[in-house]
């Protein structure tokens, strides 16, 4: 879209609500914003609705914050506590189900390359890690083996949240949570391995506690994909509600995980990838 | 090798323009009507009775006639998949059937409540344990309370139009919900037969994706969505009124599509000697066994009409009510274990004593025309 579409119609700027009128001046909207200039503009995110100390909540609007081209990309979510946020959130998106954001991307994707042949349009995936890991996992893996230029971004929380805490394929072993009242019997799925030997190009582990990591993994994720091939980027994002913690301590929660071992900040980039990443940097000077 | 098409007007296509016949399975009368469909994007799953349709459609692709078009990896996805890409603006086409129906059950709700204009072929088959590949209607059952407009085909020139003409219907813009087109498998599927096509030079205009009455996700239109409050899962009487309405509306539309199915397909039903005291009522291949049936019956003395129902949903609930008003027994022979035909014709009528369940055969049976017949005599007696 061009910044011109998104305007208030004449007389009608009075009734429309402050945030949006805020959205309409000051959003972000083609001006290739970031996390150096959070404070200075209307971000994508109006509130949320998500628990106190919420570190999806926390991601997802660091995320949306990093958005290459947020005036051309469209979002895939799944059910999930992120899906209580999108409606909230100013770029098309789209809830279908829980565990087909995939499918759905793939299409959605197809249809705007075959719409719009000479314009990049982005379509980036957000869910939760049960979402990604479990129910959704073979429309996630086969977009990955087709190769379909879409950037997976996985909330982990390492839990079903949003249903009450249940144990999900993302839950480190031994923790007990609902439906694991035993403690949980495996490990902790290797994502970002999945993810690399099913074809993805980009592959990025990071967390809110490093923003300016974050923002770059999400960018070079979404950038990549634009041109390379499918990319993931796994954002640890704890949850003070159902692991039981303050909510003031989700970021302390994030270093002493990664202190532990349990919680690993990561980057892979295939040689073609980082071949192209390069490019771009060196045309950016 | 791609014939070189030009857009003409529905009207012109469907009754216009000068048909000629072939003589084609089912399966063929599928790619018939989509190489004049001016499909975007075909995603496929293989399933028996399906396959050999959107295996058409995929050489279709490769000659050009669509622009986009792969395998998915399982019906959900792929129905998904097909939401997606509608979401994003192009027009797409489908087919599934029996378990793959049931597989993809879940999105068939959804796709009419994002207002979806998906066509979608269900070229059906048994769904039992132990496994089964034979005919029979069973799933149509399932699909009734959808959303979905359903249509149902009687044999291979059915098929061939009710493609074509869904498009048409579920892209209007007070309309804009999904079409499941229906056709018996392997009956209809698998078998030759006459059917009359438009020139293949020609082909439906393109779908319009600002016709819809919902923001099509490109970020090109208005609304890019923000709500302070927003009703989505909340436990508030706003969020239960919302939702409530939004359903409302989606069955709404589908009533709306009733003058639309009355233009193209010519009315919900079709009757055939409608004042007779025995009424066979019918839809899908039954209607072909029913009207030989009542010809065999004539001739042994016994007169009987016919109706044949091609629109499911929305149902003909005042055709069906006018057209059984005189009549003194209904009979409804069924491809199904369950009969529900029989059953949504009873929940219809006033005097509904007089539909007789029956016959039906199921597991892949045919139906003899001698089960009519006998209903037939049975209820002139």
């Amino acid at each position: 879209m061009t910044r011109r579409m998104f305007k208030i119609s004449a007389g009608f700027e009075e009734v429309m609500p402050p945030e949006y009128r805020e959205l309409v001046e000051k959003g972000p909207f083609e001006k290739q914003l970031g996390v150096a200039e959070l404070g200075t503009f209307k971000e994508l995110l109006e509130e949320h609705p998500l628990c106190a100390g919420c570190g999806l909540a926390l991601s997802l609007r660091l995320t949306l914050i990093s958005l290459p081209s947020p005036e051309d990309t469209v979002i895939v979510g799944a059910t999930g506590c992120s899906s209580l946020a999108f409606p909230q959130v100013a770029v098309h998106n789209i809830h279908s189900l829980f565990g087909n954001q995939n499918a759905v991307a793939t299409g959605l994707k197809r249809a705007l390359s075959l719409r719009f042949p000479d314009r990049a349009k982005d379509v980036v995936v957000i869910a939760g890690d049960g979402a990604t890991c479990d129910i959704g996992l073979e429309s996630v893996m086969h977009s990955w083996f087709r190769g379909e230029k879409l950037t997976t971004i996985m909330l982990d929380n390492e839990a079903y949240a949003n249903t009450g805490g249940q144990e999900s394929g993302m839950s480190q072993l031994g923790t007990v949570l609902n439906m694991a009242p035993m403690g949980k019997k495996f490990k902790k799925v290797a994502f970002p391995e999945v993810a690399k030997a099913a074809g993805c190009v980009y592959v990025a582990v990071a967390a809110p506690h490093q923003p300016r990591r974050l923002e770059r993994s999400v960018r070079r994720a979404i950038l990549i994909a634009r041109e390379i091939g499918p990319t993931y980027v796994q954002l640890y994002t704890p949850c003070p509600t159902n692991y039981k913690f303050k909510p003031a301590d989700t970021l302390s929660v994030i270093r002493e995980q990664e202190k532990a071992g349990l919680f690993r900040p990561d980057e892979y980039l295939s040689p073609e990838a980082a071949a192209y990443i390069q490019q771009l940097e060196e045309a950016k000077g | 090798m791609m014939t070189q098409q030009v857009t003409v007007d529905p009207d012109r296509l469907f009754f216009q323009s000068e048909r000629r016949k072939l003589f084609v399975t089912g399966s063929e009368a599928v790619g018939e009507a989509i190489k004049r469909a001016n499909v975007d994007v075909g995603i496929a799953y293989p399933i028996t009775p399906q396959s050999e349709s959107m295996h058409i459609v995929g050489d279709l692709y490769a000659e050009g006639y669509l622009k986009d078009y792969f395998r998915g990896e399982n019906e959900f996805s792929v129905m998904s998949a097909v939401a997606g890409a509608s979401m994003g603006g192009v027009r797409v086409f489908t087919a599934t059937g029996g378990p793959g129906t049931l597989r993809s059950f879940e999105m068939f709700p959804t796709w009419a409540g994002a207002r979806l204009p998906i066509v979608c072929a269900f070229l059906t088959r048994g769904v039992n344990s132990p496994l089964t590949i034979q005919p029979d209607t069973i799933e149509m059952a399932y699909m009734l309370d959808t959303g979905m407009i359903m249509f149902h085909a009687e044999d291979a020139q059915d098929l061939y139009d009710m493609i074509l003409k869904a498009f048409v219907v579920a892209e209007q813009c007070d309309v804009h919900i999904p079409v499941g087109v229906f056709a018996d498998g392997f009956f209809v599927t698998h078998t030759r037969d006459e059917v009359m096509v438009a020139p293949p030079e020609m082909k439906l205009p393109a779908y319009q994706p600002y016709s819809s009455p919902v923001p099509v996700m490109d970020m090109e239109n208005v609304p890019f969505r923000q709500m302070r409050d927003p009703f989505v899962m909340k436990s508030n009487f706003i969020s239960y009124a919302a939702h409530a309405s939004w359903q409302q509306e989606v069955t709404a539309a589908a009533e709306r599509a009733r003058p639309y199915i009355q233009h193209y397909l010519g009315g919900l039903v079709e009757a055939e000697n409608p004042g007779a005291d025995i009424l066979v009522i019918a839809s899908g291949t039954a209607v072909s066994q029913s009207r030989a049936a009542i010809q065999t019956a004539a001739g042994l003395g016994f007169e009987a009409g016919l109706v044949k129902v091609k629109c499911l949903r929305p149902f003909p609930t005042e055709e069906m009510r006018a057209l059984t008003g005189q009549c003194k027994a209904i009979v409804v022979p069924e491809f199904n274990r369950v009969g529900w035909l029989a059953r949504e014709i009873r929940a219809t009528i006033e005097d509904n004593g007089k539909v007789v369940g029956g016959p039906r055969v199921f597991g892949g049976m045919t139906m003899p025309t001698d089960m009519i017949v006998d209903a037939i005599r049975r209820c002139s007696a």
